[in-house]
């Protein structure tokens, strides 16, 4: 299993039936594979789709039905397609349960940075901010730490913000941690890792409950 | 009240240093057939607003990289790198905005409404650029309307008044920017007769449509695109 999929099936656990969701670009795609048959889920896609099925096959592939990351998509039963007015009623107004964003950095406040790095990577805003700000829940899954082996999770975001406080829980390939009362705590430990390699790959400041933390 | 046009006469209205909205999110609902016509016509000096830019070689950015867009009004450049190299060389100006706003402010110019109040984005450097206030005791971003001298739209079926409907997730900006223009283009695949669509079923009422352009679904310009094909 990549460092990709654990965070992925990891992820999906948050998920539970009669759930509306949102799966950002990239990482969280992955996310629907490892839902078991039982869990039946809303997956909304920005770019104009409420109930979106599985990646279409070649053969299946219609030329006008793509999710926002432009992967071709097969719908379920029950599917409605709209415009982007309503696409982002849907987001701002609230009616997301989960939305899973991958980030650059996320502060030990739940601040999120995502976007953009000055000077260097400026693909734009997209429907982030409006995700980080007002799903229900944000649930960030990326790697722990950047490719050169710097914290992602930091005490306070360097690179310019996506939204303030918007963090409500962080899944990466060697821990799982939630916000609560702005405070992060560490929730669960990867059966690859142990608490002093978080310590040490995680800038932020963490509250490690007492005793024995579950190991996914 | 015939609006068939041919596709030379209606980009043939289209002049240099106009605003031009252009529909679609990635290939679906972008009017490929009526980008390529702009892109020969001569116009130059177009600033340009949609959702992203289409991938290198497709669709708006083809207009991008031949050097006729002055600026472009987007949400972000996704998959686009030749784009964003423009972007750093500082041969295109580009103004991001979230897209639901972004979406929104067009729907404020279709509309009639002057603006719209959001706290999207209070917290972050696009604040900085935008005319920030207090509404109802909290922080808020005055957003302006956008509306634009032209509507570049692409639907599934029209008939020859310029009722449109549109398809899966070929929606998405189309149906705001046909009524946020002085001058609304709108191509399409299928064209029928008064009464060939449903009353139920037209998503853009026709008071908004100027040209129909008649246009062939080729899979050059319509198809799939194979690298997203998993």
């Amino acid at each position: 299993m990549s460092y990709k999929q654990k965070i992925a099936a990891r992820a999906a656990k948050a998920i539970t039936s009669g759930m509306t969701i949102n799966l950002g670009i990239g990482l969280p795609t992955l996310i629907p594979c490892y839902l078991d048959a039982k869990t039946q889920v809303m997956i909304h896609s920005e770019n104009g789709v409420l109930g979106a099925g599985k990646a279409a096959a070649k053969e299946n592939a219609h030329p006008m039905q793509i999710d926002a990351g432009g992967g071709y998509i097969t719908v379920n039963k029950g599917a409605s397609f709209f415009d982007s007015a309503t696409s982002f009623a849907i987001v701002r107004g609230g009616r997301l349960d989960i939305a899973f964003l991958g980030a650059l950095e996320v502060s030990e406040k739940g601040d999120l940075a995502n976007w953009i790095i000055p000077g260097k990577f400026a693909p734009g805003i997209g429907g982030g901010m409006e995700l980080a700000q007002k799903a229900k829940r944000l649930v960030v899954v990326t790697s722990h730490c950047t490719k050169k082996g710097l914290p992602k999770i930091i005490r306070q975001c360097t690179l310019p913000l996506t939204a303030r406080k918007c963090v409500d829980m962080i899944i990466t390939e060697l821990a799982v941690f939630e916000m609560q009362d702005e405070q992060l705590i560490l929730r669960e430990i990867a059966s690859e890792s142990n608490l002093d390699e978080i310590r040490e790959k995680t800038q932020a400041r963490f509250r490690a409950p007492e005793g024995k933390l579950p190991i996914f | 009240m015939n609006k068939l046009t041919s596709i030379n006469e209606a980009v043939n209205l289209i002049k240099s240093g106009q605003t031009i909205m252009v529909g679609g999110f990635g290939n679906p609902g972008t009017p490929m057939t009526l980008l390529e016509a702009l892109l020969k016509s001569g116009a130059r000096d177009l600033t340009m607003i949609k959702n992203e830019v289409n991938e290198p070689g497709i669709g708006i950015s083809r207009l991008v990289e031949a050097g006729i867009v002055r600026k472009l009004i987007i949400s972000h450049l996704g998959l686009n790198n030749r784009v964003i190299e423009m972007m750093n060389k500082g041969l295109v100006e580009i103004e991001f905005h979230p897209q639901g706003i972004l979406a929104e402010k067009i729907r404020c110019g279709g509309a009639g409404l002057l603006g719209l109040i959001t706290d999207i984005g209070v917290d972050t450097i696009i604040a900085e650029s935008r005319n920030v206030s207090v509404f109802q005791g909290k922080k808020a971003i005055l957003e302006p309307c956008i509306r634009a001298d032209v509507a570049l739209i692409h639907a599934a079926a029209s008939d020859t008044l310029g009722n449109l409907c549109y398809t899966r997730t070929a929606f998405n900006f189309n149906p705001l920017m046909a009524q946020a223009a002085d001058l609304v283009i709108a191509e399409t695949f299928e064209l029928v007769e008064p009464g060939g669509i449903s009353p139920d079923h037209v998503h853009t009422p026709c008071v908004f449509v100027d040209h129909i352009v008649q246009v062939k679904n080729s899979r050059e310009l319509y198809g799939v695109l194979a690298h997203h094909v998993l």
